[in-house]
């Protein structure tokens, strides 16, 4: 059981759906240890696993929306105002983006489901345009990435210590 | 003659994704064309020049949902080359690391996946909210497949610790106790679970199918062997180039294989059962016979009911392999690299899996060639299609399409990074 978890989604293979992944590099070494930083394939079951029980979840994953290539968009998936019986509302962008059969919106909706969310879910999104088979992150999704892991650095030892008990 | 065109958001419920296009005109179908994009030919041309010791760690790459199976057909093919057979407790290891991949696998396609098909809902999300125990006990199971991945890979997907020859570090005897305590709960649940999914609703459907699949004379094979046919047939993994032919057909980026000139075989859960069903352990083969399954199953919507005893065996056989350990003096034998060419065949979840690659004098890679278990039951699939469909053009096309959908599920197709959309024409 973790106060804060940080989740990066991606698939290195697909050009810019690595951008969660490589997120998740970055920060690995830069946060708190006692954060944990995993990377996540597609694997909805793991990340109910991973999240369960956490105070803040922070995923960061690819999107499809029309916006421009490496648009960062901060999300509210759960937040301290909406109430627990309240279905989360994961942003229309990553509900058919996902390289895998089921994507983070379905395990948000799986976790809602089944009573497993974190207290609170911070879903970054990075717009993407190149998912050819073996392309490189484009630019600017990769500059994009570097704004959100910086974000994400902020976010979490103000967080940890508001959630922290004294 | 009336012309109608159906498009649906994706061939959903598939690992991966694909798209579809059935035509029918007069009542008979014309066209089946299911079109998948495949990555692992991308891999193949990624893994020339790469030194011997690393297609493992790329082509566990292919797929989040069978990494195991891909390192181990990629071992195997490798140590073959170079004169080396994995044996003893570090084969027992390598069986033990690719039962856990198939726990996880089946679990969330039994669960998340295919059982929404028999209860009616259009996802697993929406099954859950309705039976949420059911779908909690798939993801325990899973879970309990990850923890044995885990404790042998390093991590749960794509594990990082399997290495040409062995592993990098081999577990002690006391760090798999814990994960045999909670494999002795999973065999609970995978009992639990045969007997749930063999209570449903079941099309009445029979395929004549041709099985393939790995066969070894001391297990039900999952991780090396000769590959049997059910034509009473046979070769060994050497012989595959001479038995097994892939050939491009106009309407896919996958290639589709045929066996010995024909194309249409089916590989995967029933294949397996149908082949060495008698090999499972004495509680699936129970398990199997309860069920109704018989000796052969041909009936593709009971692949559930396969898949679901295949785990029951999988813990059964690792809490065995398990109890039986001795740690081996080292994690790995010595592959010395050779030029030569060597073949790996192994028990992916979906189905047998095929590698070849031709090591050059520097123990460079220099060829590699990829054989994945969907590209073998695409011609299948599509001739499930075509069988089902036919006497049911009259359904409405919403029942029809649904159905199509089904039949693919039926065979797990793993078709990673593909076009996310389904598109069912019918002309009737």
């Amino acid at each position: 059981m973790h106060a804060h978890i940080v989740i990066g989604i991606g698939n290195d293979f697909r050009g810019d759906d690595a951008a969660g992944l490589e997120a998740a590099r970055l920060l690995r070494g830069t946060l708190p240890p006692e954060v944990p930083v995993i990377e996540n394939e597609g694997d909805p079951a793991e990340l109910i696993e991973a999240w369960t029980g956490a105070d803040l979840a922070i995923v960061i994953d690819t999107a499809v929306s029309g916006a421009p290539a490496g648009t960062v968009v901060r999300h509210t998936v759960l937040g301290p105002s909406l109430s627990r019986g309240d279905a989360p509302q994961p942003p229309p962008a990553i509900q058919h983006a996902s390289s895998h059969a089921l994507g983070v919106a379905d395990a948000v909706a799986l976790g809602h489901a089944l009573g497993r969310l974190p207290r609170e879910l911070t879903l970054y999104t990075v717009e993407g345009a190149d998912f050819g088979l073996g392309a490189p992150m484009t630019p600017a999704v990769r500059r994009a990435v570097e704004e959100t892991v910086a974000a994400i650095a902020d976010l979490v030892p103000r967080s940890s210590a508001r959630l922290r008990p004294f | 003659m009336t012309h109608k065109s159906i498009r649906i958001g994706g061939l959903t419920r598939v690992e991966g994704e694909g798209s579809l296009l059935v035509r029918a005109r007069g009542g008979r179908v014309t066209d089946v064309e299911l079109n998948i994009y495949e990555p692992p030919r991308f891999f193949e041309a990624l893994l020339r020049g790469r030194d011997h010791t690393e297609p493992p760690d790329i082509t566990a790459r292919i797929c989040g949902i069978c990494p195991v199976a891909y390192q181990m057909s990629a071992c195997q093919a490798i140590e073959a080359a170079c004169g080396t057979e994995v044996s003893g407790p570090l084969r027992d290891l390598r069986l033990l690391l690719y039962y856990g991949e198939w726990i996880e696998s089946h679990a969330l396609h039994i669960c998340l996946l295919h059982a929404p098909d028999f209860l009616g809902y259009d996802s697993g999300v929406a099954m859950a909210a309705d039976h949420r125990h059911l779908v909690e006990r798939g993801l325990a199971l899973k879970k309990a497949g990850n923890e044995l991945v885990a404790a042998l890979g390093g991590r749960a997907v794509h594990p990082v610790n399997v290495r040409v020859g062995g592993f990098y570090r081999v577990p002690a005897r006391a760090e798999l106790a814990p994960v045999a305590e909670r494999l002795r709960r999973a065999r609970e649940e995978a009992l639990a679970t045969v007997e749930w999914v063999a209570g449903f609703d079941f099309p009445d459907v029979e395929h004549d199918y041709r099985f393939l699949a790995l066969h070894h004379p001391a297990e039900y094979a999952i991780l090396s062997g000769t590959i049997a046919v059910s034509d009473g047939t046979g070769f060994t993994a050497a012989d595959w180039p001479a038995h097994i032919v892939e050939e491009q057909v106009p309407h896919s980026t996958a290639l589709h294989a045929r066996l010995d000139g024909t194309a249409g075989y089916l590989v995967g859960a029933l294949a397996r059962y149908a082949l060495n069903g008698r090999q499972l352990s004495p509680l699936a083969r129970s398990a199997a016979e309860a069920a109704g399954l018989g000796p052969v199953c041909r009936n593709p919507f009971r692949s559930i009911v396969v898949r679901a005893v295949e785990i029951l065996h999988a813990c059964d056989e690792a809490i065995r392999i398990i109890e039986d350990y001795t740690e081996p003096q080292a994690p790995s034998m010595p592959v010395e690299p050779r030029p030569g060419v060597g073949h790996g065949v192994s028990e992916a979840p979906r189905g047998t899996l095929y590698h070849r690659y031709r090591i050059d004098g520097a123990g460079l890679i220099a060829e590699a060639d990829i054989v994945p278990p969907t590209s073998q039951n695409q011609a299948r699939i599509e001739m499930d299609l075509r069988h089902l469909i036919e006497p049911r053009l009259d359904l409405p096309e919403a029942e029809l399409a649904a159905l199509c959908e089904r039949a693919v599920r039926n065979h797990d197709p793993c078709i990673s990074c593909s076009a996310h959309f389904l598109h069912l024409h019918l002309d009737r």
